[in-house]
């Protein structure tokens, strides 16, 4: 061992009888590490724990908290980027950058109604491990498509970083790409800077009434592929209608949602466009403004449809083109479900749920080329569940990959998939 | 040239080369598809960083995966080093062969696999041209949006490997955030398809990974593109400015004041004249800065954003406005800019062109400091910039065959990239690192960084036998090596339009 080497592992405090540790500083959430690497300690490492029950069970001796390394570090509304602590809260975040009329544009998803019936954006540093992002996915990329550069504490405690602030920037590997959705399982996120948006000067929402679901695919297939730049794409089957308090979804049947944002000018031609691309009668629609539209898109993004659900829930993608089929052939196993994404994202609500019945879900999904995440499961099953669906060849170079940032499996292991 | 250490050549590869050939015979099946005369090489020594040049040990030509996971199988068993090539029209040298390689050309995967309207995607093999995505779905109103300045002749999977940009990817992104799924072959020979038809995937994001990662982690085999609608209509103004300040104060103001453009260009005067007395395109060459801004969507927000960049300009004392009437005068606007490159022909004999990339804010203190780094070296210097996005690729003119000045300028090149992240930039923008800037790899990360960085390439090929010597460096010193070298006009690819 070199002397700097000697000099870096070095730590100053004594971890062993702290079982959840808040750390305040990067060095902290370094030291912390690499006292539970030199003592084969696996760790659970977690945000504001909005998503912790995302994921397999898996055992951990000691918890790292990281609400306490928040704050902004830098925010540059003309270069258009944030640099945050990873325990920054979404909602800190939002209100500096609301400040300056911008925006996180991929829409972190909530899962507070979902989990405890309270709204909670959670931390940042979740919502990069976790990769889910809103409506906007198909026009604007989802989480890691808005990571500039990012700088982790891998399993050995050492600090690593990659990327920087500047949009442009291809020196070295892309850590920040796979780094962002791995669930903590690779490194501990300590900073993010993140590429933000202009808020758009205006929203409106293109309300279809009473289209069933294969129209209402149709409509979702030609407004993704016009010029009319939409920016949101729903569908919501008609009993999630009297969930929507808004004056202007007084209709009866399902919802189909089309989002259109911008130059205040443009918008009432581009809705006029694509009306008519649509070809739809004048009693088939109404429009939805500026702030039922952000109620409208808020109740979406953070998954209000499913509030307090007792069953457990699915996040399937497939290519739109096999929305139809895989919903008609999974008809009989799920309860409710809504397709965001423009047709790409179905989320699922089961009631009963075992490995046998997810066996057929994962055949009818592999069949349209699909993936699915489960995101919500009951304690009792997620011992025999597969959470994310892995393939043997993506496992062995997945396990690879994890040995190279966390060669000793002490972060978040298994929280993925057995053995990673 | 700036002599540059590459791996140890490996003398027992090169004695067992005959071996090999018909080993790799057997597995290519035709003959033809290995090649191993000098004269049949020949044209593989270089890729577009020409300035570099080696000959390789072998060159294969496969035709399948299964060829390409032989290939790579057989290579990896016997410890031979395989450098992959699509187009050849990277700038960094990331596909400079090594002398005791195997380089594998894809350049018979050239055919669109499927065009899925539905799905709005283009599967493809990877060494189809970019531009040629969008003509086969253009007849139905699509393209595809990253569009490298070379996308007449660099090809797909060369983009997937570079993460290449473009002028238009302030606004659509890069190729990283265009792309759906990949299929990659590993240096063990495994066959792996990342992604899909679907957006995001589940599990490690490998794609994102290998996307940029310049050749080292896996041969792509085929790649799924996202395509566009194309906007209903673009616009285009040209504005003159008294001071280049002026100019990069608009840039920070048109960002922050809400307006993304499709694409902003900055060029100095020098610049903007040669490009003009090339082409002819009708710019203001008596403005000390001009900058190219384009916005495209609907006509009343096209327009609308317009008027917001004309208020912004004249209030940073724009000497002229002048915005595209047609589809003639957008094209014309552009043909300049395009022609940047080959313009500085004229004004030199040789160029390097540069590829950092800064927060917008600092254009003009980077800009003093070239123009400050030009009277030290005494080197004439003209600047473009992908502006919108802090991209900037200065020209730095000087004649290689006067020695000291060739390595005045290799001195000069690397005093920027090192300015360029000073001010909390990157070395590369959108060239990649290559052998290029290889050695500079260490004023952007520290020593935990590259050896993290360095592991990962591990985890996926042990024996570090794909594409060896490129990105990182091999010495543990920061030197400075060469960029772009252009002698006499005579790039590899002399006529396509570099930006």
């Amino acid at each position: 061992m070199s002397i700097k080497e000697k000099q870096n592992s070095q730590i100053s405090q004594d971890f062993s009888k702290i079982s959840e540790f808040k750390p305040k500083s990067e060095k902290e959430i370094s030291e912390f590490v690499k006292f539970c690497y030199s003592k084969n300690i696996p760790i659970e490492v977690e945000g504001s724990g909005s998503k912790s029950k995302i994921g397999r069970n898996f055992q951990s001796e000691k918890k790292l908290n990281l609400s306490n390394y928040a704050g902004i570090i830098k925010y540059e509304p003309e270069e258009l980027y944030i640099k945050v602590k990873s325990g920054t809260t979404i909602n800190e975040i939002n209100q500096a950058l609301d400040k300056n009329g911008q925006q996180l544009a991929f829409e972190p998803q909530s899962f507070g109604y979902l989990f405890t019936g309270v709204n909670n954006l959670g931390t940042i540093g979740g919502v990069i491990s976790t990769n889910f992002s809103g409506s906007r996915r198909f026009k604007v990329g989802s989480a890691r498509d808005h990571v500039l550069g990012i700088k982790v504490v891998n399993g050995r405690g050492e600090i690593v970083k990659s990327g920087g602030t500047v949009v442009k920037n291809v020196t070295g590997y892309d850590l920040s790409k796979i780094i962002t959705g791995s669930f903590g399982t690779l490194a501990v996120i300590s900073e993010i800077s993140l590429k933000v948006l202009p808020k758009p000067p205006s929203i409106k929402t293109l309300i279809i009434h009473n289209a069933q679901l294969k129209k209402s695919l149709e409509y979702l297939a030609i407004s993704l592929s016009s010029s009319s730049d939409v920016s949101g794409g729903v569908f919501y089957p008609e009993y999630f209608r009297n969930q929507f308090s808004l004056n202007d979804l007084t209709n009866k049947g399902p919802i189909t949602a089309i989002r259109v944002e911008g130059a205040t000018s443009s918008i009432e031609k581009r809705l006029e466009n694509l009306r008519k691309e649509i070809g739809l009668l004048d009693d088939e629609f109404n429009y939805l403004d500026d702030e039922q539209s952000k109620i409208f898109w808020k109740f979406t993004q953070n998954l209000k449809a499913f509030e307090k659900s007792d069953k457990n829930l699915i996040k399937v993608v497939i290519p739109p083109s096999k929305a139809l089929k895989t919903i008609n052939n999974l008809k009989k196993l799920f309860t409710r479900y809504f397709i965001d994404w423009g047709g790409n994202l179905i989320w699922m609500e089961i009631g009963k749920l075992n490995s046998e019945i997810l066996r057929e879900i994962v055949e009818v999904i592999d069949n349209v080329g699909g993936y699915y995440i489960i995101v919500k499961l009951d304690d009792g099953l997620k011992a025999g569940i597969d959470v994310f669906k892995i393939n043997s060849i993506k496992y062995k170079i997945s396990q690879n990959l994890k040995n190279s940032f966390d060669p000793k499996r002490i972060l978040n292991p298994g929280k993925m998939y057995s053995g990673i | 040239m700036t002599q540059l250490q590459m791996p140890k050549v490996d003398n027992q590869a090169l004695e067992k080369r005959e071996l090999y050939v018909s080993e790799l015979q057997k597995i290519l099946i035709k003959k033809e598809n290995v090649l191993s005369h000098s004269d049949e090489i020949k044209p593989y020594e270089t890729d577009a960083l020409t300035a570099y040049r080696q000959m390789p040990m072998i060159v294969v030509l496969p035709e399948t995966v299964e060829q390409v996971s032989s290939i790579l199988k057989f290579c990896n068993q016997n410890k031979i080093k395989v450098v992959p090539r699509g187009a050849g029209t990277g700038l960094s040298g990331g596909s400079l062969p090594l002398k005791d390689c195997v380089l594998m050309s894809m350049s018979k995967f050239n055919k669109i696999i499927e065009v899925d309207y539905e799905n709005r995607c283009v599967k493809a093999q990877p060494c189809v041209t970019n531009l040629s995505i969008t003509h086969a779905v253009q007849d139905k109103g699509f393209y595809y949006a990253p569009d490298p300045s070379s996308q007449m002749a660099c090809s797909i999977g060369g983009n997937v490997a570079e993460n290449s940009g473009g002028v238009h990817s302030l606004k659509y992104g890069a190729t990283t955030n265009n792309i759906l799924g990949i299929e990659v072959v590993l240096m063990d020979g495994t066959i792996v398809s990342f992604g899909g038809k679907t957006m995001d995937s589940e599990g490690y994001d490998f794609m994102g990974l290998m996307t940029g990662s310049e050749g080292l982690l896996g041969v792509i085999t085929e790649v799924t593109v996202k395509i566009l609608k194309k906007p209903e209509t673009v616009k285009t103004a040209l504005i003159g400015f008294s001071s280049i300040d002026d100019a990069g104060n608009s840039v920070s103001q048109i960002i922050s004041g809400g307006c993304i453009p499709a694409g902003m260009e900055i060029m100095d005067k020098a610049l903007t004249k040669a490009t003009d007395d090339h082409v002819k395109a009708g710019y203001p060459t008596d403005a000390e800065a001009m900058m190219i801004v384009e916005f495209d969507g609907t006509e009343s927000e096209v327009n609308e954003y317009m008027e917001i960049v004309k208020s912004i300009c004249q209030k940073n004392n724009s000497s002229s406005f002048k915005t595209s009437e047609s589809e003639e005068d957008r094209k014309r606007f552009w043909a300049g800019r395009k022609a940047a490159f080959p313009a500085c022909g004229v004004l030199a004999p040789d160029y390097l062109c540069m590829d950092g990339s800064i927060p917008r804010s600092k254009l003009s203190e980077v800009l003093k400091e070239i123009n400050r780094l030009s009277k030290k070296y005494n080197l004439p210097v003209a600047n473009a910039f992908h502006a919108g996005d802090g991209n900037l690729h200065p020209l730095i003119m000087f004649d290689a065959n006067d020695e000291e000045s060739l390595r005045k300028t290799e001195e000069f090149g690397a005093e920027i990239l090192k300015y360029c992240v000073k001010v909390g930039g990157a070395l590369t923008g959108e060239h990649g690192v290559g052998i290029e800037k290889r050695e500079l790899m260490c004023e952007a990360f520290n020593d935990v960084d590259i050896q993290q960085q360095l592991k990962i390439k591990l985890s996926l090929d042990p024996y570090s036998l794909l594409n060896p010597g490129k990105v990182y460096p091999i010495l543990r010193k920061c030197a400075e090596e060469g960029r772009v070298h252009v002698h006499q006009g005579k790039t590899k690819f002399p006529d396509i339009p570099r930006f």
